[in-house]
């Protein structure tokens, strides 16, 4: 790799991380306007047109709140929480990748933070240490409900843990990859028809979207910061930006997890025809080949965020219409259902791929 | 090099952070780090799969159970047990008898250095680690996952309901 | 048992099927009732009253702040009775009796007058039995006012300064014995002059 094509990648990178930054923010936003129109509401429509400053608002009222300790508390530990919490969620967006490849002359720049050949093991192990913010942020509040919340998140997550990682391996038996680039590009081969991992695991889908939920902490399983049982959950004792951080880093783990869906099961930045089109683009439209491909490839970035809008609006829309579970509900779940219907999956999976069902899969980039 | 030294500091900080404080949460979370700065050495080492991996088993699943059993049990200064003068000992007689075997075994290993010509930069990667884990080793590592299923059958045995049995 | 009514819904618990127990149909039924909520939005007319700007019409019957009317010279017609005070279930109203001097007759409409006549809005419920109790049809609750919110108790007692209604025809509140035409005009004309 070039100095030159490093620069561009660490520009990448820059972007990537403002741009989870921006969506978390916006996410903010959008949770309360999607739950205005699904509760047959107006929304937020105060600050600036259709309301659409409203998270710089909500920003300076948590920047200028009061910044509170409780009596008791482990001071380091109770702000290192809320900064764990954010750390843990930034960092796993950058492997995801947000498009292919853009070619200027010689320059490659990848649209993706950082290629690695680990790459859903990296985003899954970085999502296991975000329990961590939670845990110490609860912890070090020196008040039952926080520490109540917090052992619940990490007894969540610890479940949940499990079915996803079964999940997954399925999509890994197909794929034979771990790197999310190779899965995404694996779901589109030129010249045969365009299928989606999520056309061949279906039911691996639909149990990673549930520990998706249950892993962000999202609605039906936002025990954590139950606020019928547990006042706010872990983040009971908070005021102030510190509050901010823990709101902030659950949007930025929903964008996370709806990207690390759209990459592994709903193809990523592959859309349907692209193939054609960049051949059409080059051949009846004068282009050079580099030039079609990088129209592709911004059209690929279009895609792939047009997937993850629709999997945030999906988190949204279950929010505010399902009920929370009981805990033990939650339990029983996680360990009796999902985790024996994700064995039977891989088993299945295994099944067809040694008959043939699945075809293998070619490594034809 | 200056980063492989860096890293070994922070980890032989973090180390001695864990026996050193007070705090058990403190402990862990030093813990915590360890293992991550010995992830960093097995990226150092290109191995890729090793690095995850120890992130995702020791610090994403086996440490939060430990913190969790720790905050449940909210162990803090005031509350530990003074050890009998005894037990200190024995546990300085043991450690440093550990550290005498390893030292011991350790003694004879000449590292080999790294040749440019000869090495593979690929050989920490998942797939090469998947062939040799599934091919040469397939025994070893098939019977470890039997002692792993027996574990599992054992703590779902042990936490089975009893007929007749309160549960809260 | 027979109920009195029949109406009652007789539950019997079975055990659930398949696609109850799969729990995915309920969800998706959830779903779609609240994704039909999400598109009425753009396509109903909404029921939020977007509060500053539009409001709300008031009842005709609506019992907000009071008013002290005057009459159709000017007057105020008070005579501190105080039969609104005795009716006033919250105690909400104090005043002081006076007796008018020479030369204020056209002040005061009665011999005796009402040198200060409180509410406190804190205390008083809106309830309208002053109203009720008033020999003089003098005080009213008006159905389009509200005693607004403010920062201080203090504000929130309402002397004569706030409560008695302006001369002028064309100010005065809607409640109570209203002028007619002919009223109203001399009454301008009695104003200009003066
Ligand atoms: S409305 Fe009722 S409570 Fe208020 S002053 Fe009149 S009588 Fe008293
Ligand atoms: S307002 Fe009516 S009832 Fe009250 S003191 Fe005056 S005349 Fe009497």
């Amino acid at each position: 790799m070039s100095l030159e094509s490093l620069g561009w990648q660490g520009l990448v990178i820059l972007v990537v991380f403002g741009i989870s930054l921006l969506i978390a923010t916006y996410c903010t936003y959008a949770e309360r306007v999607i739950a205005a129109f699904l509760q047959d509401r107006v929304g937020p429509d105060r600050a600036g047109p259709f309301g659409i400053v409203q998270p710089l608002a909500d920003a300076v009222k948590l920047f200028t709140k009061e910044e509170f300790f409780p009596s008791g508390a482990n001071k380091a530990l109770f702000i290192f929480g809320p900064c764990l919490a954010m750390i843990t969620a930034l960092m796993s967006s950058a492997v995801i990748p947000f498009g292919n490849f853009l070619k200027f002359g010689e320059t490659v720049v990848h649209l993706q933070g950082i290629e690695i050949n680990v790459g859903m093991l990296y985003v899954f192990g970085i999502v296991s240490l975000g329990v961590y913010g939670i845990m110490i942020g609860g912890w070090a509040s020196n008040n039952k409900f926080s520490l109540l919340g917090a052992i619940r998140a990490a007894s969540q997550n610890i479940s949940y843990e499990l079915a996803m990682g079964l999940a997954l391996i399925a999509v890994l038996m197909m794929s034979g990859s771990l790197s999310l680039r190779d899965i995404t590009l694996q779901q589109s081969v030129p010249g045969e028809w365009h299928f989606w991992n999520v056309v061949k695991q279906p039911l691996g889908f639909i149990i990673f979207i549930v520990c998706a939920f249950a892993e962000t902490n999202r609605t039906p399983f936002d025990l954590p910061e139950c606020e019928t049982e547990l006042v706010g959950g872990y983040h009971t004792e908070y005021s102030s930006m510190k509050m901010g951080l823990y709101l902030f880093a659950e949007y930025v783990n929903v964008f996370v997890a709806s990207a690390v869906m759209s990459v592994i099961y709903f193809g990523g930045f592959n859309f349907p025809f692209q193939y054609e089109l960049r051949s059409w683009l080059s051949s009846s439209q004068g282009l050079s080949i580099d030039a079609a491909q990088n129209i592709i490839a911004i059209l690929g970035v279009v895609a792939v965020f047009a997937k993850i809008f629709a999997f945030i609006f999906f988190f949204m829309w279950v929010r505010w219409t399902l009920p929370r579970f009981r805990y033990d509900q939650l339990m029983r779940l996680g360990w009796t259902i999902l985790i024996p219907l994700a064995i039977f999956n891989i088993l299945l999976t295994g099944g067809l791929i040694t008959t043939g069902i699945i075809p293998e899969i070619k490594q034809w980039w | 090099m200056s980063l492989f030294l860096f890293l070994s500091f922070v980890a032989l900080l973090s180390a001695l952070g864990v026996v050193l404080a007070k705090n058990p949460v403190h402990s862990v979370l030093f813990l915590i780090l360890t293992f991550f700065t010995l992830s960093a050495h097995y990226l150092l080492l290109n191995a890729q799969f090793l690095a995850a991996v120890n992130i995702i088993v020791y610090a994403g699943a086996i440490m939060v159970l430990f913190l969790f059993v720790i905050m449940f049990l909210n162990l803090n200064e005031e509350t530990e047990p003074q050890k009998p003068m005894l037990a200190k000992v024995a546990a300085t007689v043991s450690g440093g008898l550990l550290l005498l075997v390893m030292v011991a075994a350790l003694r004879g290993v000449e590292p080999t250095g790294y040749n440019a010509a000869t090495f593979d930069s690929q050989i920490g990667m998942v797939d090469r680690l998947g062939m040799v884990l599934f091919k040469e080793y397939s025994l070893p590592f098939e019977l470890a996952s039997i002692l792993l299923l027996a574990a599992m059958v054992g703590s779902v045995m042990l936490g089975k309901r009893e007929t007749g049995e309160r549960n809260f | 048992m027979e109920s009195l009514s029949n109406r009652a819904k007789k539950l019997e618990k079975k055990p659930m099927t398949l696609a109850e127990r799969a729990y995915l149909p309920a969800i998706f039924q959830g779903l779609s009732i609240t994704m039909q909520h999400f598109f009425r939005a753009a396509t109903k007319k909404q029921i939020t009253v977007r509060y500053p700007e539009e409001t709300r019409p008031f009842s005709p019957v609506f019992r907000g702040l009071h008013v002290l009317k005057r009459d159709e010279q000017g007057r105020e017609r008070c005579t501190a009775c105080g039969l609104c005070a005795v009716a006033c279930p919250a105690e909400a109203i104090t005043m002081v009796a006076g007796e008018r001097k020479k030369g204020e007759q056209n002040l005061y409409r009665e011999e005796k007058y009402a040198v200060s006549y409180e509410i406190n809005m804190l205390r008083c419920i809106f309830c309208g039995l002053c109203e009720e109790a008033c020999p003089k049809a003098a005080v009213y609750l008006q159905a389009d006012k509200m005693a607004p919110p403010r920062y201080e108790r203090d504000e929130f007692i309402y002397g004569k300064d706030r409560l008695v209604e302006p001369v002028s025809p064309d100010n005065r509140s809607k409640r109570g014995i209203q002028l007619t035409p002919e009223q109203a005009d001399k009454l301008r004309t009695q104003m200009q002059s003066a």
